[in-house]
């Protein structure tokens, strides 16, 4: 857990954060987002102290952050961020194993940890390990960049805009291994975007940032519904409501009983992706299917249309 | 295509180079046309080798003292205590640079005596400002997202400088140190008008009995020397600067 205490950060008077508090529970991705300038990034950058606060205190799991040195600190939260920031004269093995060599772990266990992450992140830890960054592609950059960042194990994981380099097709296939890892490790994440598709997509909760000030930290679905300020409806979009709605969930999460014709939609897939499926297929239902392949159920275009409607 | 002919070149340039040092006799009816009959046409007054090994000895003591200097110098003043030493440094070094070497020998003599030791003083302080000056530049221009990293990473303070800094920097150093080499390569002959033995010995005395060959030879060692070192460190850099990611292609 991460309590964030009325939190202020001025420079020269000029303030960039303005007594922020909020709790993130733990095993939750929450979203950070708003404009540039908004204070989101020192907000998180906060979090693993590389910047002081002003006034105000963070708390991880009850323990002050001011407790140990900086670096200590560092060391036990992961950090990715755009860019990647990979060390350019080190290998991938060696870029992965920056934290757990700086905490003295022996060779045995850096070695099994960087093969395990590699595979992880779908990377052949024969070909890639000793491979230097610049010979990666870009996407295969980001993903050592997030191993290096959870290689220590860390409870929680910070990110700066981690996907915002990539490419659309890439950056769609980098959320998902992201929520899958979150899945499987239980880690807390902290991310930072403007991308309010991206905030959707990925996050548990939601904090709106805006000149400093945190407007409003919820659900996705409260923000749709009730959004606090002008400045949180313009950023969700009036015309993309039903399909924010629809994008938090999963067509696992529509199903309904009875039979259809047609192409099994997968259970992961977002409801929104459901609806253009159906709308695409002229089709007013479509089965739902597992992953092992057996047909859980339907979706309907009348289900996934109540589902975008205005919450009562 | 042709990529091997200048390392032909260096090759041959390297072998001359050995030749006329071990045995400069061979080379005797090279020379004989530039000088006036029975004037000798090789150097005769000391081993053309130990003179060469001395001269190198002088610049490689000179430049490791300028970039143990130089190199800790810019260190300090871009650590954040330091930030406001950078001012200072830079004049410092900025005035060994512009501070004619004759006059540091003339002034260096009445303290330490002829011989080595003020020639050493003046290679010194000339080679300081290519070093401060690359040292600084290799510091200050790392790619920010890789220093956030070290730091978000939880690396020291030492850790970053030692671990990602330097490594990154090392090809920029490398650089300012080979021109400080080149420099002071041949800045170290003038430091034979104070006895100090360098190949500038040969040429001094070359024009002291109007010997054309003499001149033509100390300046061409000192010459070949100069080439073949800054093609050394070219070298490395380039091994570095790969090694290092910052160029994919040498």
């Amino acid at each position: 857990m991460i309590e964030i205490d009325g939190i202020t950060k001025r420079y020269d008077g000029n303030t960039v954060v303005n007594n922020v508090s909020m709790t993130i529970e733990p095993r939750t991705v929450t979203v950070i987002v708003g404009t540039s300038g908004s204070g989101k990034t020192t907000l998180l950058r906060m979090i693993n102290r590389l910047v002081e606060p002003t006034s105000g205190a963070i708390r991880l799991d009850g323990e002050d952050n001011r407790a140990m040195p900086g670096f200590e600190l560092r060391r036990r939260i992961g950090y990715a961020i755009q860019g990647h920031g990979l060390f350019p004269h080190r290998t991938v093995a060696q870029n992965i194993a920056t934290v757990p060599t700086l905490l003295g772990w022996d060779q045995a266990r850096i070695d099994a940890k960087v093969a395990e992450l590699l595979t992880l992140f779908q990377l052949d830890p024969i070909v890639f390990s000793a491979r230097c960054p610049h010979e990666l592609s870009g996407g295969q950059q980001q993903r050592v960049g997030v191993a290096r960042a959870l290689a220590a194990e860390p409870n929680v994981l910070l990110m700066d805009e981690p996907f915002g380099a990539l490419d659309p097709i890439i950056r769609a296939k980098a959320q998902a291994d992201l929520l899958a890892i979150q899945r499987l490790l239980g880690t807390t994440i902290v991310l930072v975007t403007h991308d309010m598709d991206e905030a959707f997509h990925l996050a548990h909760k939601i904090a709106v940032m805006d000149k400093g000030a945190l407007v409003q930290y919820g659900k996705p679905a409260e923000l749709v519904k009730d959004p606090a300020t002008e400045f949180v409806q313009t950023l969700i979009g009036a015309s993309e409501r039903p399909f924010r709605l629809l994008s938090i969930k999963t067509a696992g999460d529509a199903v309904e009983p009875g039979a259809a014709d047609g192409k099994p939609l997968a259970e992961t897939m977002s409801q929104r992706d459901a609806l253009s499926e159906l709308l695409w297929t002229g089709r007013s239902a479509l089965p739902v299917a597992a992953a092992d392949g057996t047909i859980l159920g339907r979706v309907t275009l009348e289900g996934l249309s109540r589902r975008a409607a205005k919450p009562q | 295509m042709r990529a091997w002919i200048p390392n032909i070149l260096r090759a041959a340039l390297l072998a001359f180079l050995i030749a006329f040092l071990v045995s400069p006799d061979l080379f005797d009816p090279l020379l004989k046309p530039l000088v006036q009959d029975n004037a000798p046409a090789i150097y005769n007054q000391g081993s053309l080798l130990t003179l060469t090994l001395l001269h190198l000895r002088t610049v490689a003591i000179a430049t490791t003292g300028a970039v143990l200097v130089a190199v800790t110098l810019a260190i300090l003043v871009t650590r954040s205590f330091g930030a406001e030493f950078l001012p200072l440094s830079r004049s410092l070094v900025n005035v060994g640079q512009t501070f004619p070497p004759v006059a540091v020998l003339a002034l260096a003599v009445p303290i330490l005596g002829f011989g080595e030791k003020p020639t050493l003083v003046a290679l010194f302080l000339y080679g300081l400002l290519p070093i401060f000056e690359n040292t600084l530049t290799g510091l200050t221009t790392l790619p920010p997202a890789v220093m956030e990293a070290a730091r978000g990473s939880g690396m020291t303070d030492r850790q970053r400088l030692f671990k990602v800094e330097l490594p990154l920097a090392m090809p920029v150093i490398l650089a300012g140190i080979r021109l400080s080499v080149v420099i002071s390569l041949a800045t170290a002959t003038i430091g034979s008008t104070v006895a100090a033995k360098t190949l500038g010995e040969v040429i001094i005395a070359g024009l002291q009995s109007n010997n054309i060959a003499f001149v033509l030879q100390g300046g061409l060692i000192v010459g070949a020397l100069a080439v073949l070192i800054y093609d050394g460190f070219s070298a490395i850099e380039r091994v570095l600067a790969r090694r290092a990611g910052l160029s994919a292609r040498g």
